[in-house]
């Protein structure tokens, strides 16, 4: 491919390298590890579900109560699947029982190793033929509407309220939306447990629970077939849960997923370890579940400075990437992320928006490139905010990106209104309409502005992921290098629920999902 | 994450719709969401922005927030405000009136007019007193017109006069007795101050006292014209943003038949 910015391709190369070297480094801590979401993770995906008397989540209880044995290094299906065995009930049966203090997994004699891996292998087998079915599903709804060859208008609700969001969303799904993304309730990241049931209270967001996704996938997809297009809906798989709302989502058919393997660490203050093991399975999981993943490295521009720290964006994108190859996701799903954030104020500040998109673009040629609006030099003032917007949109239809999360013009005042989301949605169809093949009709100034800013960024980012190969990565989080946050390795939240495996120890999703048919 | 400030107040009132006490609506039922903004004769500071909200609030708003404030010169400041509306309105007793025939194309009108009328229908327009702008008499009349509505010049069996802009009211009246009008169209754009109700209202006047006001049909239009007000100033038919030469042109020659003026 010819590059518009004169890219020094043996550059990417290096950086890309490196960055699976820094990956194979990395997978060997992740395989040696669980954590007790993985394991909830798995008890879901073998069929247990509900919450007890007092609100706790059945996944939750089974979980403790084999970690409370001393069993969780070999792993919840071993314990569930010899209780199978045991007593002939289904998983289910067996979690309540374990719920009401019937049954102590751990005491319950261990059968031979073969039968509980024949009955674990019956149930983990349907639950994976169906989340094929629902990645089918979802084919054949974009195989019958077609899907868009532009970008995909992405907006967010966050009303609180499951039923009010469903207004919003499909009110926007009219106007012109293509993903609906429900944001969290504040705060549901650092939660030990995915709360239950549809949620009408939530603060800033709505809490992600699988009725509330099942809600909005029956509305959504009675509105796409109303509109002759297919809806996606996004959540946020990150936080303490990353795999547990993976496998929620692949239930429900989600289609795209907040997802990225460092951002808990950096900005949710989550153990590192903790959600390098958590981010490998609920990328698994979204790979065989055919989502999109999205990653998080708009997020460093909030904190550090877009102009200063652009390399650190790029590098994260190379690591992003490497990970998420680990897991099984191919480059069609991953949405790495990037963001419009330079200050209004800085001269030439366009040029520089429009460079790093165009280099992303190239570089990850196959990514849909997830493109995220201006949000920290928002303001009061909707008017220029409305500006900001535009040109915003103007990068995203100039380079090809692909999930564009519409920037509202209420951006620093509130969640979105209807009609803000509406206001935005007109404006990026006008620029995108208007301007539709400038991308393909201007090549840029061969030594100009924009070619040596790309330059400089490249080779910024590929001097960092080779210092991180070489010291590791836990070790360069712990010095702050990535958004000048530090992070140690046994700080954080979550760091008890990391067990090391024995040789055991065994999940049979991981090979399912890995290695089975899409 | 990119949602701004959140919204943390919890929402604590009836989420029904009713449609008695209407409310604006921003993301939850009943929330009585509304933005306004303004420009204040004065110094932008911390007392500006309170006479801001003081004025907010005099309007009906609570939950106030002054989301912008800032200087446009010395003695100037600008304001961005948002806040809940405590006023409703019942929208069970609310009435419009609204132009009320069937709309024919171009083609069917022609096909009206033979039928009806016998003869055809003169239609003078203009962009009457000091307004310059003749994008909306254009839209009507021109032959091109606009937004794929063809303009009345093209509509067979109508003779359509198109006299421009800046027509004094006199003058209108002058050119509709000589070329027999049968229809008046007046056009007000741009308007400063109400001037384009004086300017209408007179009109009216001046053609009650050529005594020629009953023997035509008189419309006008712009963006700030509803059918409400045009009936209120005297005129037969008023036609706001989105109306086009086939809703003009079918009101217009049904109303001849309507009031025997073949």
């Amino acid at each position: 491919m010819e590059s518009k910015l004169n890219l020094n391709w043996d550059v990417v190369d290096k950086a890309r390298k490196s960055a699976k070297n820094i990956a194979r480094d990395t997978q060997k801590f992740i395989e040696m590890h669980t954590t007790v979401a993985v394991e909830r993770t798995v008890c879901r995906l073998l069929g247990i579900d509900g919450i007890d008397g007092v609100g706790v989540p059945i996944p939750n209880i089974v979980v403790d109560n084999i970690k409370n044995g001393n069993g969780l290094a070999l792993g919840a299906s071993i314990f569930i699947g010899n209780a199978m065995v045991e007593t002939g009930l289904s998983p289910q049966e067996i979690a309540m029982s374990v719920s009401k203090g019937d049954i102590d997994l751990t005491k319950i004699p261990m059968h031979e190793e073969y039968e509980i891996k024949n009955a674990i292998d019956k149930v983990a087998k349907e639950m994976v033929a169906k989340i094929a079915e629902n990645r089918g599903v979802r084919e054949s709804y974009l195989k019958q509407f077609g899907d868009k060859s532009g970008p995909y208008l992405y907006v967010i609700v966050a009303t609180g309220n499951i039923y009010e969001d469903i207004v919003q969303a499909k009110a926007a799904a009219k106007q012109g939306a293509d993903i609906i993304a429900v944001i969290r309730s504040t705060g549901q990241s650092l939660l030990d447990y995915v709360p239950y049931g549809a949620t009408t209270e939530g603060f800033g967001g709505t809490f992600a629970t699988q009725e509330n996704f099942k809600l909005m996938r029956t509305e959504l997809d009675a509105v796409g077939e109303e509109l002759g297009r297919y809806i996606r809906i996004c959540n946020y798989c990150s936080g303490l849960c990353m795999p547990e709302i993976a496998a929620m989502g692949a239930i429900e058919r989600l289609d795209v997923m907040l997802n990225d393997a460092l951002y808990g660490i950096l900005f949710r203050d989550i153990n590192m370890q903790r959600t390098i093991v958590d981010q490998y399975f609920s990328r698994i999981i979204n790979g065989f579940a055919g989502v999109i993943i999205n990653t998080g490295e708009d997020n460093y521009l909030t904190t550090a400075d877009a102009v200063e720290e652009a390399h650190t964006v790029l590098a994260s994108q190379f690591i992003n990437e490497q990970f998420a190859l680990a897991a099984g996701i191919p480059e069609e799903q991953m949405g790495l992320g990037h963001a419009f954030e330079i200050s209004p104020d800085f001269e030439n500040g366009f040029l520089y928006e429009l460079a790093q998109a165009q280099m992303a673009r190239e570089i990850f040629p196959k990514a849909p490139l997830k493109y995220m609006p201006p949000t920290k030099f928002m303001t009061g003032d909707i008017f220029k905010g409305q500006v900001q917007d535009a040109l915003f949109n103007m990068v995203t239809i100039m380079t090809g990106q692909k999930i564009h999360l519409l920037g509202m013009l209420t951006e620093a005042i509130h969640t979105p209104f209807m009609s803000d989301r509406a206001i935005a949605i007109d404006n990026a169809l006008y620029i995108f309409r208007t301007m539709k093949d400038l991308g393909s009709e201007i090549t840029f100034k061969r030594g100009g502005i924009m070619e040596t800013r790309v330059d400089e960024v490249l080779n910024k980012a590929a001097d960092l992921i080779q210092e991180i190969e070489k010291e590791g990565l836990f070790s360069t989080i712990e010095q702050g290098k990535f958004a000048g946050i530090k992070r140690p390795l046994t700080g954080g939240k979550g760091l008890a629920g990391v067990v090391l495996k024995e040789n055991a120890y065994f999940n049979p999703f991981v090979n399912l999902m890995l290695g089975g048919e899409k | 994450m990119s949602a701004g400030q959140y919204s943390l107040q919890t929402k604590e009132f009836n989420k029904n719709l009713d449609l008695t006490k209407l409310k604006p609506y921003g993301d939850t039922m009943n929330d009585g969401k509304v933005q306004v903004s303004f420009t204040l004769p004065v110094e932008d500071n911390e007392r500006g922005v309170e006479a801001a909200i003081q004025l907010a609030k005099s309007m009906g708003l609570v939950d106030t927030n002054c989301a912008h404030h800032a200087s446009l010169d010395k003695e100037f400041s600008f304001y961005v405000i948002y806040g809940s509306l405590k006023h409703t309105v019942n929208y069970e007793q609310v009435h419009v009136q609204t132009v009320d025939v069937e709309i024919m194309d171009m083609k069917q009108i022609g096909e009206y007019i033979k039928e009806n009328i016998k003869r055809e229908v003169v239609i003078i327009g203009a962009s009457t007193g000091s307004d310059a702008h003749t994008v909306g008499i254009d839209a009507i009349m021109n032959m091109k017109g606009f937004a794929g509505h063809y303009g009345l010049e093209r509509y067979p069996m109508i003779e359509a006069y198109n006299l421009g802009s800046q027509v004094e009211n006199e003058e209108f009246i002058k050119k509709a007795i000589e070329l027999k009008a049968d229809v008046l169209l007046v056009s007000q754009t741009v308007t400063q101050k109400d001037i384009h109700i004086q300017n209408l209202t007179n009109l009216v006047e001046l053609l009650e006292a050529e005594g020629i006001r009953d023997k035509v049909v008189l419309i006008c239009g712009g963006p700030r014209i509803t059918h409400e007000l045009a009936k209120e100033l005297g005129y037969d038919a008023g036609f706001g943003p989105g109306k086009f030469a086939d809703d003009v042109g079918s009101f217009a020659v049904t109303e001849m038949v309507k009031r025997g003026l073949v």
